[in-house]
């Protein structure tokens, strides 16, 4: 089990609460496929993926990326059960949709990166080093259930 | 591969940041050194504490590298050669694959908190690029 210190949740909680959880999901989500972009060959009926601009505003991308950091929402909720958090999702992410975690740990750091762009200063080393443990983890919990 | 458009917003990028790269430096390894713990191991030698004199030289070396490489993108293996021996020969980093990811993560937080929205997803995608470039040339040597 991971141990969170009192310095560390604070630092996620008071991070998360200056998120808006649709702009930086959508943001995270059309970045990683940006970035990566073989990563786009788990989103084949998204539409239209052909440049950024079209990736970014790509409605499906939004309301996935949206999905995606509400269920970090609920993980930060329960630090303390991340892998039963995330059990269900791993198995869907293992069974049906097949994707290599490896895509988690870079979602991971595409999402630091936009936390940084948007807090600017406010995101600090120890903020920095509290989301980067967190990502993660998180990226271990959906790993979890692969066989 | 790193495209014309790239480099132009690398180059661009890099022009915006107004003789902050030096700070920049020493913060993307103090990131660094915070969030992967294991990367302190290379520098025993070094006082890490926040601040440290040594780290903000460092910092400047780091970046003085980059700002060559940005210069010399056409030919990054030959513009760092001379890094490429060091960490092959010398510093045998765990195969920049890995730590230059880390370096390369921290260095990109540290932009991306002073360009906000500059810091676009095209701009983040050209020095992801140019962050895995340079750490292929760093590695080239190493067997």
């Amino acid at each position: 089990m991971v141990h969170w210190s009192a310095e560390e949740k604070q630092l996620i909680t008071s991070v998360w609460a200056k998120v808006s959880v649709e702009e930086c999901g959508a943001e995270a989500l059309a970045r990683l496929l940006i970035v990566y972009p073989w990563t786009q060959r788990f989103f084949s009926d998204f539409g239209n993926l052909s440049s950024p601009t079209a990736i970014i505003g790509n409605p499906k991308v939004r309301a996935h990326g949206k999905k995606v950091l509400t269920s970090f929402g609920e993980a930060i909720k329960n630090l303390d059960n991340l892998k039963g958090t995330y059990s269900k999702l791993s198995e869907l992410h293992c069974d049906k949709l097949h994707v290599d975690p490896e895509n988690f740990r870079l979602l991971g750091d595409v999402l630091v990166i936009v936390l940084a762009s948007h807090l600017g200063r406010d995101f600090t080393p120890v903020c920095q080093c509290a989301w980067q443990k967190l990502v993660g983890v998180v990226a271990h919990a959906l790993a979890h259930k692969y066989h | 591969m790193l495209t014309a458009e790239d480099k132009k917003l690398i180059q661009q990028m890099w022009g915006k940041l107004g003789g902050a790269e030096e700070e920049i430096g020493a913060e993307a390894l103090t990131r660094m050194f915070c969030s992967y713990p294991p990367t302190k191991t290379y520098f025993p030698h070094f006082d890490l504490s926040p601040g440290s004199d040594q780290v903000r030289g460092h910092g400047k070396k780091v970046v003085a590298a980059l700002s060559t490489a940005i210069k010399n993108m056409d030919n990054l293996s030959q513009a760092l050669s001379e890094l490429s021996n060091l960490h092959a020969y010398n510093l045998r980093v765990d195969p920049p694959r890995f730590s230059l990811q880390f370096l390369s993560q921290c260095l990109q937080v540290a932009l991306a908190t002073r360009l906000g929205k500059d810091y676009s997803p095209e701009v983040h995608s050209a020095v992801d690029k140019f962050m895995s470039a340079v750490a292929s040339v760093l590695a080239e040597k190493y067997r």
